[in-house]
């Protein structure tokens, strides 16, 4: 049999190797409806056995599980929700038809919204519905899946996967679902390797050995030799990668002659900062606040981003935050903001040139940071500077701003006004900005001193970090750094590369901002580095 | 903002400011607040409706709102500015979701 591939998206990350169980349940046959009346109150008492039921199982559950139990309770005691299937009922359709039509519908209605955590919720819609059915139409009779196996199903409600005894490992294929369903999120806490989305029906694949490289989102059904070798090593490699970087992870980053490196992180979300830790880096090198423009309809709410922030700065816990203004152009259009039809938009108008012709945008963005800082130590990251007049239009605009919110009598501070060298022309001539920190932008700065696209899968290779004229410029630059007591820090893509961690430091960096995942092993690479 | 129409009925409005909008444990948050409240309590995603009722979970999750959208609160009977208020600072607050500086692990 030849093998066969399937891939999704990663859930939860990990590697298994089992048989699959295909978790599929039909209704059983034989069902004899009753008289109208009958079947409102089967209808009622199904949904009230449910009702006790779920009630019973979130005081069994754990308390990751208990808050998802919650909504589901919440809804079955619903009488908006319960209502029109027992209007239905007393139309003439049966309990069970009734129940299931109206909650596919309401189903339907969430994932209508294209809002994928509305449409996560779906999955409790249908844990939902089938609890109440199993009150009222027998299952037919399924097996339980054996310890360890790959259940494959095509979504699974949060019950089943309570059912389930994961203590021999296993894990979950499916062809829908989604990464923020409740159950994925269960499956990231309970460390059970899920891919969701992979699109085919899974049914035929029932009883076949399949392995599950869930941190890359694939699967092999029927795995040659070859395969299952390489499958193998890579799950040798990453438990070892990870149990050595695990233990690097909270520990205060410094190299093997003990200099100390600062290692902060890079976020682009404030929801990403829910599962991390403070304590395990010195602050936020750079917020992409991007994030807060992505999907508004209002880019203008002054008070939702001084809410972002706010809570950002609450969960530094006094650490400092390095916001970055709106970073947008290049390869991150906003349509309305951003110009089209630009013939090369990374030399075009992006970052701070496009925020110094968006003035209300700008000014905007600036009020709700300095109201912010009035509550901790974020600073404002400038990117895309070329020469010293832009940086002083933005230091201009921003004492004005502080100014007005003086005046107004809205709590503010002056933060910290700081500048990304990405651009050649600034990197070379730093001395001439009158920025208050510094923060290299590597991924840019190396592919406009390279003159290649990382996006050019033919000259990917020439945009080399390690570039002598990269590092080079990175080190003048560390070098004014240190001269004038300016803080340089470096974020992109090449302070997350263990690769690339020694020559950093050999330049002078000292400080390093990178995605959360990556600060074990980045901490790591530092640990094996001297640098006296 | 407050936009008081009659004694009884009181009208006000608030952008979404948690990260994902009026979803499971704000919509049950609001839904809990809401049947604490003397007052009857409706949301809408615009003024002129269609307003829902903020004690059907399910009718809020229907509405769809997300992070950004302004939710519209109306309430009406002998405490609906004390139930407005109550819902107002819910929602400013972003539901409670985020850990308070306290409840996270310190350093």
């Amino acid at each position: 049999v030849p093998e066969q591939r399937l891939v999704g998206n990663t859930a939860a990350p990990g590697f298994v190797e089992g048989r699959v169980s295909v978790l599929e349940r039909t209704r059983g046959a034989g069902r004899r409806a009753g008289s109208k009346a009958e079947e409102w109150r089967m209808l009622l008492d199904a949904v009230d056995r449910a009702l006790t039921e779920t009630r019973t199982r979130a005081g069994q559950a754990g308390a990751d599980a208990a808050d998802m139990f919650a909504f589901q309770l919440a809804m079955l005691a619903d009488e908006a929700l319960v209502g029109p299937a027992l209007d239905a009922v007393a139309a003439g359709a049966t309990a069970p038809d009734a129940w299931q039509s109206h909650l596919d519908a309401e189903a339907a209605a969430y994932a209508r919204t294209g809002d994928a955590v509305l449409t996560a919720r779906t999955a409790d819609l249908a844990d939902i519905r089938d609890r109440v059915l199993a009150h009222l139409v027998p299952w037919s009779a399924t097996e339980l899946p054996l310890p360890g196996a790959v259940i494959a199903a095509t979504d699974l409600p949060l019950s089943r996967f309570l059912d389930i005894d994961w203590s021999d490992g296993g894990a979950v294929v499916l062809t829908c679902g989604s990464p923020a369903s409740h159950v994925a999120m269960l499956a990231r806490a309970r460390g059970v390797p899920m891919v969701v989305g992979v699109g085919a029906p899974l049914a035929e694949f029932a009883g076949r050995m399949a392995l599950v490289d869930a941190t890359a989102g694939e699967v092999v059904i029927d795995p040659s030799d070859a395969t299952v070798a390489r499958f193998v090593a890579r799950r040798r490699d990453a438990a070892e990668a990870r149990a050595s970087a695990a233990d690097f992870r909270g520990r205060l980053a410094m190299t093997a002659d003990g200099t100390r490196i600062a290692v902060a992180v890079n976020v682009g979300s404030v929801a990403e900062l829910e599962r991390l830790d403070p304590a395990v880096c010195d602050g936020i090198g750079l917020v992409r606040t991007e994030f807060l423009f992505r999907d508004a309809t209002d880019l203008s709410d002054e008070q939702g981003q001084f809410a972002a922030y706010r809570r950002i700065l609450d969960w530094s816990c006094g650490r400092p935050v390095v916001v970055r203004t709106l970073d947008v152009g290049g390869d991150k259009p906003i349509p309305g903001v951003t110009p089209s039809g630009e013939s090369n938009p990374f030399l075009g108008l992006r970052g701070l040139r496009l925020s110094l012709r968006s003035l209300p945008l700008f000014r905007t963005q600036l009020r709700a940071l300095a109201r912010a800082a009035a509550h901790g130590d974020l600073r404002i990251l400038l990117p895309m500077v070329t020469v010293p007049a832009e940086f002083d239009a933005a230091r201009d605009l921003l004492d004005a701003v502080v100014g007005e919110l003086k005046s107004e009598s809205v709590p503010a501070r002056r933060p910290a006004l700081g500048m990304m060298v990405e651009v050649p022309a600034a990197a070379i001539t730093i001395h001439r900005f009158a920025a208050e920190f510094l923060s290299i932008g590597s991924n840019d700065l190396v592919q406009y001193i390279t003159a290649a696209g990382r996006d050019i899968g033919a000259v990917a290779e020439l945009a080399d970090p390690l570039n002598p004229a990269v590092l080079s410029l990175i080190g003048s630059v560390a070098r004014h750094g240190r001269r004038t007591g300016c803080d340089v820090s470096l974020c992109g893509d090449a302070a997350a590369d263990p690769r690339c961690i020694e020559a950093l430091l050999m330049s002078g960096v000292r400080s390093l901002s990178v995605a959360p995942e990556a600060l074990g092993a980045v901490k790591m690479a530092i640990a094996a580095v001297r640098v006296a | 903002v407050m936009d008081e129409r009659s004694p009884e009925v009181v009208l006000a409005h608030a952008p979404l400011v948690n990260v994902l909008g009026l979803h499971a444990r704000a919509s049950l948050k609001l839904t809990q607040l809401a049947r604490d409240l003397g007052a009857s309590v409706e949301i809408a995603l615009s003024a002129d409706g269609p307003w829902v009722d903020a004690r059907s979970p399910s009718r809020l999750m229907r509405i769809g709102a997300r992070r950004g959208a302004v939710l519209h609160i109306r309430a009406s009977g002998s405490d609906a500015e004390v139930a407005v208020d109550a819902v107002l600072a819910l929602v400013r607050d972003g539901f409670g979701e985020w850990p308070t500086a306290g409840a996270v692990s310190g350093a």
